[in-house]
Parts: C-alpha cells; structure tokens; sequence
C-alpha cells in the first residue's frame, strides 16, 4: 500500500475523536469525579497519614514537604492511567465487542486514521484529568504559576505516549482478561517505582538506571519540574525520551491494529 | 470539508457496471476463501451472492468496499480501482455489515449524526438527513432511544438507514435480514425496492431464496470460494430444476422404479424423493393414484431447489 500511505492519515481522524467526545459528554459529570477526587484522597491520606512519618524529602538540592513531593507525581500517574486505560479497555471493548472499527472501516476513514483519533482521545483524556487534578493541587498551593500551565502541553505529550503503548497492546492481546498482564508488569512498576512516592537516590543503582527507561520516570520528572517553576535545559531530554517513545510505539501500534483488524 | 454528495437525485455513476470483479482472488495464509471469480454489477439493479455457510460470501463483498485486501485479480468499482481510490468509493457506498455495528454508546439520532461525520458531511445537513431516514424506515419515535433497546428488526432497520446517510449510489448489504422476523422481513424488503426504484445499485448477500427471487435482478451462486451458477433468477429455476417440483415421503420400492422409469430428473435422499419436471399434470395424477394417497406434494420450483441442488444437501461446519 505504499502509492496510497501519504494520504491514509489525514484530519479526518478528529471525526473518531469526536465521537469519544461525544460519549463522553453524556456523562462528563461522573468522568470529572475521579480526577477531582483522586488526587483529595492522596493528599489527604499521605499528607495527614503518612508526612509524620516521613517527613521532609530531599529533591534536588532542597527540602520539601512529602505531600508537595507527591502532588505533581500524582499529575503524572493520572496522566499514564487516563490515556493507558482507554486505549486498551475501552479501546478493546470499542473495537472486539462492540464492532466499532468495523463499522468506521466502511466508511472513508482509513484504520490510521481511527487509531489515531482513538490514541488522540486517549491523550485528551489526560489532559482533562490533568486539567482537573491541577485545579484541585493549586488550592493546595503545590502548584507554581505560569510554568505549572506547562503540566498541559505534558499531559498531551505524556497521553500520546502512554496511549501509543496502549493501542499496542490492544493490538497483540489475544482477549481483555489478558490486559492484566502489561498493567501488572508495566504499569504498576512504574507506578511505584518512577521516582513517584519516593526518590529515584533511594534505589540500589541498578534499578535507578532500570527506572530511567519507564517513560513515567520522565513523565513525573517533568510534572515536578513544572510545578515547582523549576525550569532548566536539561528537561529537553526527559521530553525528547517521551517523544522518542511515541514515535516508536504511535506506529507500532497502528502496525499491530492492522494485522489485527484488516484480515 | 463538504460532503460529497448533494442530495439531489440518486444516481451519479453513469457507466454500465458500476462494480466488475476479474478474476477475485482471496487467501487467508494460504487457505482460499475466493477462488478467481469474476462478475460485474449492473448500474441500478440488484445483484445477489448466495451460498452457504463459509462460501465466501462476505469475504467477496468485504474486498468490494476496501475492507479487505484482495490477493490477487482486478477489480473496480464506479470504474475506480480500490486499492488506490478507496476513500473516494468508500465515500459513495453504503454498507450494513453481517455482524451487528450499531454504537451502543449512542442513541438512535447520534448514531446517525456520528456516521454522518466519517463521511465528512456538515451537521445541519447530517442532521436534516438522519431525520428523513428514520422517517424512512419508520423509526422516527424512536429517534432518543439508546440503541441497546432496540428490538432486532428495528435495529437491522437502523443500520439500513444509517448506510444511508452518505446517498450512496451503490448498497452493500451483507444478509440484511437474517434473524428478523417475517414482518420486518417484508418491511426492509419494500424499502430495498424503493430504493432501487430511485436508481441504487445494490449488491446483497443473504440465506434466503425468497429474497433473492424477490429482489435480485441477477445473481451468482457460490461455493468454497467459486461460483457455480450466474443468472437470473427465473431462469436459474428454469434451467436447473424445472417448472414443478414432486416431492414424495417414504417412496415405495415400486414407485421408485416407476420414477426411473419415467426418465424425469429426480433426487433420491432415501426416506424422500424429489422429482423435477417440466409440466408434471399427468405424472402426479398417476404417482398419487397408483402409489401413495398421501405424503405426496407437488409445487413450484423455487430458487431453493437450485440451490440444493447445486451446493448440496450435507451440512456445513
Ligand atoms: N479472517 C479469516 N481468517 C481465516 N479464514 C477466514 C477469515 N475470514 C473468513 N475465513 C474463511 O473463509 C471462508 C469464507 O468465509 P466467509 O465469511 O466469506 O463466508 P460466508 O459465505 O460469508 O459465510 P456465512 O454465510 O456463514 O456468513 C470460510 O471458510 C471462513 O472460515
Ligand atoms: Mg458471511
């Protein structure tokens, strides 16, 4: 198909975009919940339950509260989860169960062009959790103004990313229960082990370096960066990291749907 | 962006066939589903693929709408080809898939509305249109209901309509109504007329004879990926089977030799046996008066004759 790949991605993909909108719109009350209460319910439990027992954190060159550690990875976490979880979960269920792929695919929208608009959604459902979750973090004075606005243009960056690696697998799984398997062995890792509730410093050597490949390494770094104001040429690289993952996964996984779908 | 069509009269495409299959080639890693077959689809009429299960019925109509690459052979539709204008000839067809595609996550209008989009037409438009066609298809008190609630007839409808939206000049319906009852049986049956009667093509996969004699000006009858027959479908029955059909229940070893006899073309299926003829008056006078008064029926041939005659009688995995 190489005379007609110019033109199989064109903005027609917003039109899938629009339709997860759509959805989304009629029940938008209930999908603000979570954001909005997530990160309360994190603040809460480790800023009242647990800073007593941990204390200060040491973050380059400083000290800080606990909660202020973890306000801004909290940004990132929800970032990964928001894009992650819908282009597999809800993607899978769009594309196995109800035939949603299939019914766009006899229309002139071509398969790049649905799996874009899907993992663009998946990215937009980061950005507004993040939205959601910044609004509640900046009460609690965690958040540094104008440079936090950057947490956005992140959450795209970071939604694209983690969305990317999500159609990819809702590429390869045989069935959803087989989900588990990359949420247990990739997702939860990084969860914990990001540089999220505590210091990368804190890890033998070994899984420090290991973490530097967790994209959410460098998503959280980032997140911290732009919420404490603390802007530098180095986060150059923990963006072009983030970029370099999608570039690999954003065609991987419109690879993989392929042979997946068009049979 | 506009859309691609206006909604003026129907028919846009002028040529004499708006689809032509040469040689349709189609192999699943080396098994193959479509074995080299060719036909054309003439412009304004329906045109049938029959078959039974596994034939290679929607895997033909799939390579027609661009779903699925072909593996070999040419083929066009509205004389372009699909592998490199698909998004334009995707654009002027209509398609209701085998499998159930509706969006659940939508109401009756959205589903509709959302289409509308993929096909890049504008809202008001859209909108203007999704009402007429559930008007059409007399769905239109239903118009805020979520599609979950829909009974099947009416979901099948829902899909007719929304194939619809784009005034496709070709239809691509894969079994429209299989699982539906009679009643809406006959409802999608009087709106497939009417739509041909404004002047859209249709090409139609489906299980049941009746549908076919009813609403294919021509088809092909397929098997493990060939076709076994092409015409219409009056001469089909003509040709194959006959005028009448003779169908007699636990047949007498006597009345058996009588029918080899007569030399009529039969089939002989043990607990029953099937006689073609072309004018049988006289032959089944004299079955049911010299062999048995009852279990003995004589009737129209149908398409369904041909058609078992030609695929079979075993069952299919
Ligand atoms: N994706 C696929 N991979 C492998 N084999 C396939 C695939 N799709 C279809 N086949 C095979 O190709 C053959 C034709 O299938 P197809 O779905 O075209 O049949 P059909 O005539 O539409 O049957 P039905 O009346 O049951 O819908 C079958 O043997 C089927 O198992
Ligand atoms: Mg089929």
């Amino acid at each position: 198909m190489i005379e007609t790949s110019s033109t199989r991605i064109s903005k027609r993909f917003l039109r899938v975009w629009q339709r997860n909108l759509k959805v989304y719109k009629k029940s938008w009350k209930i999908s603000f919940i979570p954001p909005f209460l997530e990160p309360l319910f994190y603040l809460i439990a480790f800023g009242v339950g647990m800073s007593g027992l941990v204390g200060e954190i040491h973050h380059q060159g400083s000290q800080i509260s606990y909660v202020s550690f973890i306000a801004p990875a909290l940004i990132g976490v929800s970032i990964m989860y928001n894009s992650f979880f819908e282009t597999t979960y809800a993607s899978f269920v769009r594309m196995y169960y109800q035939k949603t792929f299939d019914a766009m695919l006899a229309t002139p929208l071509s398969l790049e062009e649905v799996i874009t608009g899907e993992i663009v959604w998946g990215a937009t459902k980061s950005l507004i959790a993040a939205a959601i979750m910044m609004v509640v973090i900046s009460f609690f004075g965690f958040i540094r103004f104008p440079e936090g606005l950057l947490l956005l243009p992140l959450a795209i960056l970071g939604g694209i990313a983690f969305g990317s690696i999500g159609m990819f697998f809702s590429g390869i799984v045989a069935n959803i229960e087989m989900f588990n398997l990359p949420v247990f062995l990739f997702i939860t890792p990084m969860f914990l082990f990001s540089g999220t509730f505590f210091p990368l410093e804190n890890l033998p050597h070994w899984a420090q370096q290991a973490a530097f490949l967790f994209p959410l390494t460098h998503l959280t770094s980032l997140a911290r960066a732009f919420s404490y104001g603390q802007i530098h040429l180095s986060l150059l690289w923990e963006i072009g990291y983030l970029l370099l993952f999608s570039i690999i996964f954003f065609p991987l996984a419109i690879l993989k749907m392929r042979q997946r779908l068009i049979k | 962006m506009k859309s691609e069509r206006g909604s003026g009269t129907q028919t846009h495409f002028s040529g004499q066939h708006i689809v032509k299959a040469e040689n349709l080639l189609k192999k699943f890693d080396g098994f193959v589903a479509v074995n080299r077959i060719s036909f054309q689809v003439e412009t304004g009429k329906c045109f049938g693929i029959l078959g039974p299960n596994g034939a290679g019925k929607t895997t033909t109509i799939r390579m027609v709408y661009g779903f699925s690459p072909m593996s070999g052979g040419s083929l066009k539709v509205f004389d372009l080809d699909i592998s490199r204008d698909w998004r334009r000839i995707k654009s002027r067809i209509g398609v209701c898939q085998q499998e159930n595609s509706l969006d659940p996550d939508l109401t009756v209008f959205q589903n509709l509305e959302v289409f509308a989009r993929y096909f890049n037409i504008p809202n008001k438009e859209a909108r203007k249109k999704a009402k007429e066609l559930l008007d059409f298809i007399a769905l239109d008190h239903r118009l805020n209901a979520p599609v979950t609630e829909l009974s099947g007839g009416m979901m099948r409808r829902l899909v007719l309509a929304r194939s619809l939206i784009n005034h496709p000049d070709l239809l691509i319906l894969d079994e429209p109504t299989t699982g539906l009852d009679p009643q809406s049986r006959h409802q999608i049956w009087e709106k497939l007329e009417a739509l041909r009667e404004q002047g859209i093509s249709i090409l139609l996969t489906t299980h049941y004879m009746e549908e076919a004699s009813r609403l294919c000006d021509r088809l092909i009858i397929i098997d493990h990926g060939l076709i076994l027959v092409e015409g219409k479908p009056e001469e089909l029955i003509q040709q194959h089977v006959g005028k009448h059909v003779i169908e007699i229940a636990g047949p007498t070893q006597e009345l058996r030799s009588f029918i080899q006899s007569t030399q009529f073309p039969y089939e002989d299926l043990g607990h029953r046996l099937i006689v073609y003829c072309e004018k049988s008056g006289d032959l089944y006078q004299r079955i049911t008066r010299d062999f048995c008064k009852e279990g003995c029926l004589m009737r129209m041939a149908t398409l369904e004759d041909v058609f078992l005659k030609l695929t079979g009688r075993e069952l299919r995995e």
